[in-house]
């Protein structure tokens, strides 16, 4: 079986004010289909870097990237937008959704972008909001929403266009602890329900406690690599 | 479909900046159209006034004419070229004339002046030559012996009403031409060109004194409006063939014609600063509009959505609210000009001291003229979407990290 991700020695180095800053230096990364990896780190340590390297939304200096096996790194801005629409959800630190478009809307709308049948979103669309428990919140538009329940969204967003794998940059970052321990939980079933791959920044002990295979970077390199059994939610 | 939805939904997510885009949309087509069917108004009218002084829009001459104006350049009266006028539409009266020029003397005083022999009536059509009549009584008949004396010339020559005076000059053919003609009336004109200089005989005895019977220098044409001038001129001059020539007012009179032109351009001047402040206002709101949603852009772009989709929303915004405003416009536009066109603005001062002395209203009447409500729409309409092609171009250089970065 392909691996979800396979990065090859991947650098990415910025030059701010002409200082070359090494966000990423020399990394290896595999991923398996139904992992649940947290990518730790400093602020700083280039985990963002990384995410935005793997996800398609940045191009490394050297290395490749295999996405389900594809090599990214030789695909064209045109069909760069196109891997990242079929391939990889994303849910960012905060506002992730279009103000002006409802709950559902933000949800259909990368159905829509995928060329999707309406009968057929509309299926997808139920089951989503009943795995986020947000059924009664479908019709309501962001700004209406809390932090949590707009993280809820991206989530069911990000899982709508059937991706490979879920890049989640600090997620909870912006949440108070429960709703982000209530995000955890709709992840982790999500992951065990339908054996979505999940790889998310934190630096939240008590998101990383919940992951179950922990990479840790440091200067934009990978100082250790560990798994772990995932505690379970109270 | 849904491309059109989004775009929707954005028009009112602020709908302040929507407001004020779709307004500056609309006072730019309202004060565009305005402006222009006002100045078409002015000059038309202008043109109208003046063309009424003596010269006609359109006058027909033997070819040559108007290069040499004199009598042995002058054509026989003819039926057929009357008929050709009457038959050609848009021509709403026509007067035949022989004008030369002649030696005024009362006693010990000559002067020079212009003997201008005219059908009473089809002169009156043209130039309402009766209303001038200040002294005296307009021609009786069209045989009328006496003459009308413009009262500049009368004061110059020292006559009265009621005097006689005697003309010399040049006749058809070198023959010598010189009569007496009592004064019956006194003309008055507002231009001192003309109150100095013209003396009118009816076309009988005019065509007597100069010893040219059934002789005409001209043929004067009133016109419905000048926008029908091109036609007719094309159509009298195909009709009557090369040898006759059929002059319009401006090709007569080319320095007036220039004068109006330089005006024109002018407002022209005008038009392109109203355009240029309308184009900064409905910039500042699409650098707004793009500041504001930068992230979101980013976003979209990042999860999957091609860019060409995005510029497709951003266009749809941008053709919704110019459309909106633009069509608003041009629907405001014709209450305004029609308002203006029955209610013309009347003014004052200096100007319209002028405009009565000459016998005109002192107004500002405007057109409605299709042709200004379509160019001004369009040109409109083109600066707007041109405008649109700023967000259409920042979307297209978007890179996604960065403009999520705040
Ligand atoms: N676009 C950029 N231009 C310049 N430097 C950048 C850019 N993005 C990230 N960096 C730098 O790269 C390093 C890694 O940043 P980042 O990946 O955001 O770390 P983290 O997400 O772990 O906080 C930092 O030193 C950051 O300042
Ligand atoms: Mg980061």
């Amino acid at each position: 079986m392909k691996d979800v991700i396979d990065a090859h020695n991947i650098s990415k180095t910025y030059n701010r004010d002409t200082i070359p800053v090494a966000a990423v230096q020399h990394v290896h990364l595999h991923l398996v289909r139904g992992e649940f990896t947290a990518l730790v780190g400093p602020s700083g340590s280039g985990k963002t870097t990384l995410l935005n390297l793997i996800g398609g939304l940045d191009r490394p200096d050297e290395g490749s990237i295999l996405i389900h096996g594809t090599d990214i790194t030789k695909l064209s801005a045109n069909q760069l937008i196109d891997f990242r629409l079929r391939n990889i959800g994303f849910v960012f630190q905060s506002f992730n959704l279009v103000p002006v478009l409802t709950a559902r809307e933000n949800v259909e709308l990368i159905m829509q972008l995928q060329g999707m049948k309406g009968s057929e979103i509309e299926a997808r669309v139920q089951a989503l909001f009943r795995q986020i428990g947000m059924e009664d919140k479908m019709n309501t538009r962001p700004s209406q929403l809390s932090g949590g329940q707009q993280q809820r969204v991206a989530v069911a967003r990000a899982l709508a266009s059937k991706p490979q794998v879920i890049l989640a940059d600090e997620p909870t970052a912006n949440l108070d602890s429960k709703s982000a321990g209530n995000l955890l939980d709709i992840m982790l079933k999500l992951n065990q329900e339908e054996q979505m791959t999940f790889i998310f920044s934190t630096h939240d002990q008590r998101v990383i406690e919940r992951a179950r295979r922990v990479i840790t970077l440091v200067d934009g390199a990978i100082v250790s690599d560990t798994a772990r059994v995932a505690t379970e939610s109270t | 479909m849904w491309v059109l939805k989004l775009a929707w939904k954005n028009l009112w997510r602020n709908r302040g900046r929507t407001a004020v885009t779709i307004s500056a949309v609309f006072f730019a087509v309202v004060l565009s159209i305005t402006a222009g069917c006002l100045q078409d108004g002015v000059f038309a009218n202008l043109i109208r006034n003046m063309v009424s002084f003596y010269s006609g829009y359109i006058q027909i001459h033997q070819s040559g004419y108007w290069d040499q104006q004199v009598l042995d350049n002058s054509m026989t009266r003819d039926e057929q070229i009357e008929e050709s006028i009457r038959k050609e539409p848009g021509v709403t009266a026509f007067s035949p004339r022989i004008e030369s020029y002649a030696l005024a003397s009362a006693g010990e005083v000559t002067k020079g002046c212009m003997v201008v022999g005219v059908d009473p009536e089809k002169e009156n059509a043209i130039t309402m030559l009766k209303s001038k009549v200040v002294a005296g009584a307009y021609f009786p008949h069209a045989n009328a012996s006496g003459a009308l004396v413009s009262e500049g010339l009368l004061q110059r020559l020292g006559l009265a009403l009621g005097d006689t005076v005697i003309l010399l000059s040049q006749g058809y053919h070198g023959a010598l031409a010189a009569g007496q003609f009592p004064i019956t009336g006194v003309l008055k004109f507002g231009s001192p060109e003309l109150n100095d200089q013209l003396l009118y005989l009816s076309l009988p005895s005019a065509q007597d004194f100069f010893s040219a019977p059934g002789q005409l220098t001209s043929y004067v044409l009133a016109l419905e409006s000048d926008d029908v001038q091109g036609q007719v001129q094309a159509g009298l001059q195909s009709a009557l063939g090369s040898q006759m020539e059929v002059m319009n007012w401006g090709e007569m009179m080319p320095e007036v014609e220039q004068h109006i032109n330089t005006d024109k351009s002018g407002m022209y001047t005008i038009q392109i600063i109203l355009y240029l402040l309308i184009c900064f206002g409905i910039f500042g709101t699409l650098l707004m509009m793009m500041a504001e949603r930068q992230h979101e852009m980013g976003m979209l772009i990042a999860i999957g959505m091609k860019k060409a989709k995005l510029v497709q929303v951003v266009l749809a915004e941008s053709v919704l609210t110019v459309l909106v405003g633009c069509l608003a416009g041009m629907l405001a536009s014709v209450a305004v000009t029609y308002y203006l066109k029955n209610y013309p603005i009347r003014f004052g001062g200096d100007m319209a001291d002028m405009y009565k002395r000459y016998g005109f209203e002192p107004i500002f009447p405007a057109s409605m003229n299709p042709t200004i409500f379509f160019t001004q729409g369009i040109i409109v309409l083109a600066l707007a979407l041109v405008l649109g092609l700023y967000p259409m171009f920042k979307v297209l250089r978007m890179n996604p990290v960065l403009a999520m970065k705040n």
